[in-house]
């Protein structure tokens, strides 16, 4: 017990501690966080109205985000699975820093929704009154917060047994791994069904909804990663192979087929048969009339979509600059088609075929920063604590075994209670 | 802020001095971090009082578990913080539901003008937000052959109605016996009553608005900000589930105007209709006038399709509409 409070009071430590760039990049953070903490401040004292959301279209930026989000934790088991089912070695060293991106973007998909309630205040009338198994939003509470604890658990258990020196017992995490699996699929699964299960909203009630969030969660999420691995080689000592990265890249390219195949299906679907349940559509791809905020959006995203693939499938990605590129064109595209391009269309036209369009507004736009920012910080720290951890620098023995050993490390100068 | 080791990188020896100096300089930074935090929550202090929910509001149960006593309390809650807040004494109760009683709503199109005194009676009956503006009747003007709501005229404002080349279809909630709304609540802060009409405890929901994305029929409304009803305007007689006052960031609905029907009374919107379009009753009662409108006219309800069962009809008769026995322009009222 002792040794795992000293493990905790480690971690927090080390989280302070870098260098002037850490320092610059932790406070820029920190600073937008507390920016888009005043601006949800401001809209707790005078309510959603300081969102652009409207009784018309009543989910918007937050829903969106939350969504992609959604995506973005699930793709940790797209690192997982060539480790512990096809026994890929490449990533074998790197599947950690997926389950930790799993935990801090989970952590940001529950503020997204957090953020997005009316009454945060009576947030215990779910323990109290849990519509389970009818409402999808309760599954999406137990999906949601399972994983987060799925991962918390991997990620705690591995880094702390490399704190104590010892080498982890299979039976600890393995299967919690192979659960998590499954449970990845199945966060972004209910969360599509969140979806499509309105029976009004015809844009959503749609059975491919749920594989395309997929196919696009896991082209986004593993491009995600490979970015971060490379700024974890630069700036840390860990060491992530080019063979690791281009593994992720097969996986990026064939999602990214996928998630363009399941597009075209939808699209030919909704154009071809031009039915009355077209209207969301066309909106969205043409716009309504004048009403148009969305048309330059999709038909950006479409581009980059189909650019990154392009990309990606030309040998010439195996280089890391143009594989780089390929990554941010297909975050940004996915990010824009499945968050504002897959919630806000839904609301327009309303079911009684009224036209108001979603405009974000600047405080709404902030409180998204704002959790991105928090997003990366919780993500930054944990990158900040494992490498070390893992590597073996910080270790129980070294801290409070040998009294030479406390070289490796800075000074405890904070009063952690904790003195060898 | 307090040290320049490099990541990873070896540690320098601490001396006293870099001890005292980083000791400092973290004081410095915690000081300037506890600033920050405090001026991101600055904006909590224009909370106002009605915000924070009291020990009560925040223990209370729902709806469903209250009993009796516990009832009577928050109803004498409510109507102190009524008075307090209106300068009205506020006659609230909580009608129960009468046995042997099932809610149905039938509109006559071929009669209905457009004149929205039903949307206008509805907003001052129930309390409603005059700003930001709630109103829970929509009226659609609707192109003649025609019955596609996107083809329809929410915001046609013509010094008189009717307009001959169109008709007029009211929506508002049509208190689904599957009602969608109430299958999406994670909360259940909304659910069915045994008379049929879906109503809302304001005091559990969350406000997350899955509600208001699952109707089909765009009938829920959300308070984006504190509700605002200028206090000569407000209706002291309430019920506890239908038109209290409610607060900022919940959902509301038409609940049949229950604190009305539930003694005996018609809704608003079917008292107030110049023409006579609206009929309301008990359709288990045979000899009750919504009972021989289903039986004898032709009804239809909207959107189908989407499977909801609405208890909510509109229908359509040859003899006694207004193309064939033309009904005198009426002033038409304000859109939203």
């Amino acid at each position: 017990m002792k040794r795992y409070l000293t493990f905790l009071a480690d971690c927090v430590r080390l989280s302070f501690v870098g260098d002037w760039r850490y320092h610059a990049w932790m406070t820029l953070l920190t600073v937008v966080a507390l920016i888009g903490l005043f601006a949800w401040c401001q809209q707790l004292v005078s309510g959603l109205v300081t969102t652009g959301l409207t009784d018309q279209v009543s989910w918007g930026l937050y829903i969106a985000n939350f969504t992609y989000l959604v995506g973005l934790a699930a793709a940790a088991a797209m690192l997982v699975i060539p480790v512990y089912v096809y026994r890929n070695m490449h990533l074998h060293d790197v599947v950690i820093f997926g389950e930790l991106l799993a935990v801090a973007v989970i952590i940001m998909c529950l503020l997204f929704v957090t953020v997005d309630l009316g009454r945060p205040d009576r947030f215990h009338h779910l323990f109290l009154r849990f519509n389970f198994p009818i409402s999808m939003l309760t599954w999406d509470v137990i999906a949601l917060n399972g994983y987060l604890l799925l991962n918390l658990h991997i990620c705690g258990y591995l880094l702390y047994c490399a704190y104590c020196g010892r080498t982890p017992a299979r039976i600890f995490y393995v299967p919690f791994v192979f659960v998590a699996i499954v449970w990845a699929v199945s966060i972004h699964t209910v969360t599509a069904f969140l979806y499509v299960g309105l029976g009004g909203r015809p844009f959503w009630n749609s059975a491919i909804i749920a594989p395309r969030f997929l196919a696009s969660a896991f082209a986004a999420g593993p491009a995600f990663i490979i970015l971060t691995l490379q700024i974890v080689r630069r700036y840390t000592r860990h060491q992530v192979s080019d063979d690791a990265l281009l593994v992720l890249r097969r996986i990026v390219q064939v999602a990214m087929i996928i998630n363009i195949f399941l597009l075209g299906c939808e699209v030919f679907t909704e154009f071809y048969t031009d039915s009355a349940h077209l209207a969301s559509a066309r909106y969205l791809y043409f716009g309504a009339g004048d009403r148009a905020a969305l048309v330059p959006w999709i038909w950006s995203a479409i581009g980059l979509n189909l650019l990154a693939t392009l990309l990606l499938v030309l040998p010439t990605s195996r280089g890391l600059p143009w594989l780089n590129l390929a990554c941010v064109l297909a975050i940004v595209g996915i990010w824009i088609e499945k968050g504002m391009g897959l919630i806000v269309p839904a609301f327009v036209p309303t079911p009684l075929g009224e036209v108001v369009e979603y405009h974000p507004t600047l405080r709404e736009v902030l409180v998204c920063l704002g959790i991105w920012a928090f997003g990366l910080l919780l993500y930054t720290i944990f990158v900040r604590i494992s490498v070390p951890v893992l590597a073996g620098q910080l270790t129980y023995e070294k801290r409070f075994g040998r009294p030479h050993a406390k070289q490796d490390l800075p000074p405890s100068r904070t009063s952690t209670g904790v003195n060898p | 802020m307090s040290t320049d080791h490099r990541r990873d990188g070896p540690t320098p020896p601490a001396g006293r001095e870099m001890t005292r100096r980083g000791f400092f300089r973290k004081g410095v930074a915690a000081a300037a971090g506890v600033s920050a935090v405090a001026a991101a929550l600055s904006p909590l202090r224009h909370l106002a009082p009605g915000d924070i929910p009291s020990v009560e509001e925040f223990l209370r149960k729902h709806y469903k578990e209250m009993t009796p006593e516990e009832k009577n309390a928050v109803l004498a809650r409510i109507a102190a913080a009524v008075e307090k807040r209106f300068g009205v004494r506020p006659s609230l109760l909580d009608p129960p539901p009468l046995d042997g009683v099932e809610f149905v709503y039938a509109l006559n199109i071929s009669r209905c003008i457009g004149c929205r005194k039903c949307v206008h009676a509805c907003v001052a009956e129930n309390n409603q937000s005059r700003s930001p503006e709630i109103q829970y009747i929509r009226v659609l003007k609707m192109e003649k052959g025609s019955i596609d709501v996107e083809t329809s005229d929410h915001h046609y404002a013509p010094p008189v109605v009717p307009d001959q080349d169109s008709y007029y279809m009211p929506v508002q909630c049509h208190q689904c016996a599957k009602p969608p709304c109430v299958k999406v609540c994670p909360v259940e802060a909304t659910w069915q009553e045994p008379d049929g009409v879906t109503v809302i405890d304001y005091d559990w929901c969350i406000g997350c608005r899955y509600c208001e994305a699952a109707c089909p029929y765009w009938a829920r409304r959300f308070n984006f900000a504190e509700p605002e009803i200028p206090a000569g305007e407000l209706n002291p007689v309430m019920g506890l589930l239908s038109n209290r006052p409610r607060a900022k960031g919940v959902m509301e609905k038409c609940t049949y105007c229950l604190h009305r029907t539930r003694r005996g009374l018609m809704p608003a919107c079917v008292e107030v209709c110049p023409t006579g379009s609206r009929k309301f009753g008990n359709v288990l009662d045979p000899d009750s006038e919504v009972s021989y409108i289903l039986q004898h006219k032709r009804v239809f309800v909207l959107k189908q399709d989407v499977g909801t069962l609405p208890r909510f009809f509109y229908y359509f008769d040859e003899r006694g509409s207004r193309y064939h026995e033309p009904i005198a322009p009426v002033r038409s009222e304000e859109p939203t």
